[in-house]
């Protein structure tokens, strides 16, 4: 018995230095979390000057909104904002339409729809083998995409992923469903559109947010389908402003090129990094449980 | 309404007919027979001496020769072996650090602060690499945040941004701390699933926290790390594009440089097309092999079925 106790004192003792040690480790990974915004966002709204001495860190030196002011006047960063809004409705949109209608015949059993694997094959082969970024580029140019805004949509409406994790969650429902609908006399677009869409609202959700934030932060299809910067979105916008910086690292001492790329529209820069990720971190807290269970659904199927 | 087992069965014809299944899959079959299926009849530039305005038609058919021209350069294989490290890291890292954060999370007390951990160490994960690379370069520049830090405790500065010491660690730290909020979720999502009786059991038996996270926790999601892990090897020559493409600058190109990015510049800046789609054949070819044995590894070791 005094043995016991001893090991529970003994046992409560190293908890307690754990205990301190966890919740001091987690508040420093916390803090490379929320450092790198806020740093971003003082930048922002920091003079230049203080920005470019080095001397932001948490918080804003010499209060300035001049980045922003700047910003507001800068008619190619808000086209691309507009562009990337109408990419995620009208993208996200597609996606989802795609996803629902493909994901129901390839949830029926093989010995009810004979040609279901048929199906599968054909569209689990693009997860093996693409046919790279010039051949794919020569087809977009051939239909006359290239430049528009459709091939911003087309090329990525159909995401296999995102239909393989619907096609399980519609296998997933309850087999009673489909035999009562069929008693009924529903028709495959009945149960699909009345009975399965009703049951799968959170799972649609999670895909939906998915396919939006796929659109709001895809940029290389942008950068390389449009060849005129007026089309682009806003995330091929930012990624080739970094891209120019990087490209000047060259033919330069070391400490030339780092103060260059430093010096050049820090505030700026800054001002436009945090306005584009203003809507994620807006949204992200309220729909954070959807993101959740999105991730868990599409991996963990029991 | 009761109907008789003659009439039920006419109404069961109805969902016996498939046609309507065939309609729902048109839009999709249609988008993935253009934007997947017409490119990669592409690959066949790979056997030729591509030129844009003879066409696929009437370009010379040089057999495996862009291959063997391909094999002759140097910075290929320097591509090849930085895939393979950066890649290599990436995904052992992804798995440990989830893993060791979300056993930390769980030894927390209280719900507020887990949560608000959990929540935070999320957000990145939301980002795009044109917004976060941009963040990156910032803090890691020559008088961004980390060169102010070190010079405040009395330390020189140092050139992450072209230093090739430093580089590819960046790569590879930012890109786990990027993601690690899915895998954690995966994880403590796992852990939740345990039962708790059997913790209650060991408390019994007398083991202490560290026994039960040797014991219980470990061992109950240890098939989902098994998994995870070989799933992830798969990509093994997918060491991040984009990342690499809009952080890297030709200073640090012999220890970043990937497979992708030189076939993106053999392709795109040299307009070598051929020997650029013979590099992205040869890499599609080895990484077909690689995720095919890691999803047959999965399923017998697992029993999970990607399709």
């Amino acid at each position: 018995m005094k043995n016991k106790e001893r090991t529970k004192i003994r046992e409560s003792k190293s908890r307690l230095i754990f205990n301190i040690f966890n919740y001091t480790l987690l508040a420093l990974l916390s803090i490379t979390y929320i450092f790198p915004i806020l740093h971003v966002f003082s930048l922002s709204l920091s003079s230049s000057t203080a920005a470019a001495a080095g001397k932001v860190s948490f918080f804003p030196v010499d209060f300035s909104w001049d980045a922003y002011a700047y910003l507001m006047r800068k008619a190619d960063f808000f086209r691309s904002v507009n562009i990337s809004f109408w990419r995620v409705v009208i993208g996200s949109l597609v996606n989802m339409t795609l996803i629902v209608l493909t994901a129901y015949p390839l949830s029926r059993s093989s010995e009810k729809f004979a040609w279901r694997n048929v199906y599968m094959v054909f569209f689990a082969v693009t997860m093996f083998i693409g046919g790279g970024l010039i051949p794919t580029y020569m087809v977009i140019r051939q239909l006359k995409l290239l430049d528009t805004f459709w091939a911003l949509i087309f090329p990525a409406a159909v995401n296999v992923w995102h239909i393989i994790i619907m096609m399980n969650f519609f296998r997933g429902l309850p087999s009673a469903v489909e035999e009562a609908a069929a008693i009924d006399g529903a028709s495959h677009w009945r149960i699909l559109f009345q009975i399965y869409l009703p049951m799968s609202l959170p799972s649609l959700a999670s895909l939906l947010l998915f396919c939006i934030i796929g659109h709001w932060n895809a940029w290389f299809d942008g950068m390389f389908y449009m060849n005129s910067p007026s089309n682009y979105p806003m995330a091929t916008y930012l990624a080739t402003q970094i891209l120019n910086n990087n490209r000047n690292i060259t033919n330069m001492t070391p400490e030339q090129l780092e103060k260059l790329v430093a010096l050049h529209e820090k505030t700026m820069r800054s001002a436009q990094l945090f306005l584009s990720i203003v809507p994620i971190l807006i949204v992200y807290p309220f729909l954070q449980k959807f993101f959740i269970k999105g991730i868990v659904i599409g991996s963990v199927k029991q | 309404m009761v109907y008789s087992s003659k009439e039920i069965r006419k109404k069961r014809a109805k969902l016996n007919r498939t046609d309507a299944l065939h309609i729902m899959l048109i839009p999709a079959v249609v988008f993935t027979f253009i934007f997947y299926y017409l490119p990669l009849f592409g690959i066949v530039m790979a056997f030729q001496n591509f030129k844009p305005l003879l066409g696929f038609t009437k370009s010379e058919w040089v057999g495996f020769e862009q291959f063997r021209y391909i094999f002759t350069i140097p910075s290929f294989w320097i591509a090849c072996r930085n895939t393979f490290i950066i890649a290599f890291f990436k995904i052992i890292l992804n798995i440990i650090v989830p893993l060791t954060l979300s056993l930390l999370l769980n030894e927390l007390i209280g719900n507020k602060f887990k949560r608000f951990v959990q929540t935070i160490i999320f957000i990145p994960y939301f980002f795009s690499w044109a917004i976060l690379g941009g963040m990156v370069i910032e803090i890691f520049s020559y008088d961004g945040a980390i060169n102010n830090l070190i010079a405040a405790l009395g330390g020189e500065p140092i050139a992450f941004l072209i230093s090739n010491a430093w580089f590819r660690p960046i790569i590879i730290a930012s890109d786990v701390w990027k993601n690690i909020g899915y895998n954690t979720v995966l994880f403590l999502a796992a852990i939740t699933n345990i039962d708790p009786t059997l913790y209650e059991a060991a408390v019994v038996d007398g083991a202490g926290r560290f026994k039960q996270l040797t014991k219980i926790t470990l061992p109950s999601i240890a098939s989902m790390i098994v998994l995870l892990t070989i799933l992830g090897l798969g990509g093994i020559l997918n060491a991040g594009f984009e990342q690499i493409f809009i952080m890297y600058n030709p200073i640090v190109e012999k220890t970043v440089d990937i497979i992708d990015t030189f076939v993106y510049r053999l392709g795109i800046v040299s307009t070598q097309y051929s020997a650029a789609a013979a590099a992205g054949l040869f890499k599609s070819v080895v990484s077909m092999v690689f995720v095919g044995a890691s999803y047959w590894l999965a399923y017998k070791t697992t029993e999970y079925r990607v399709f």
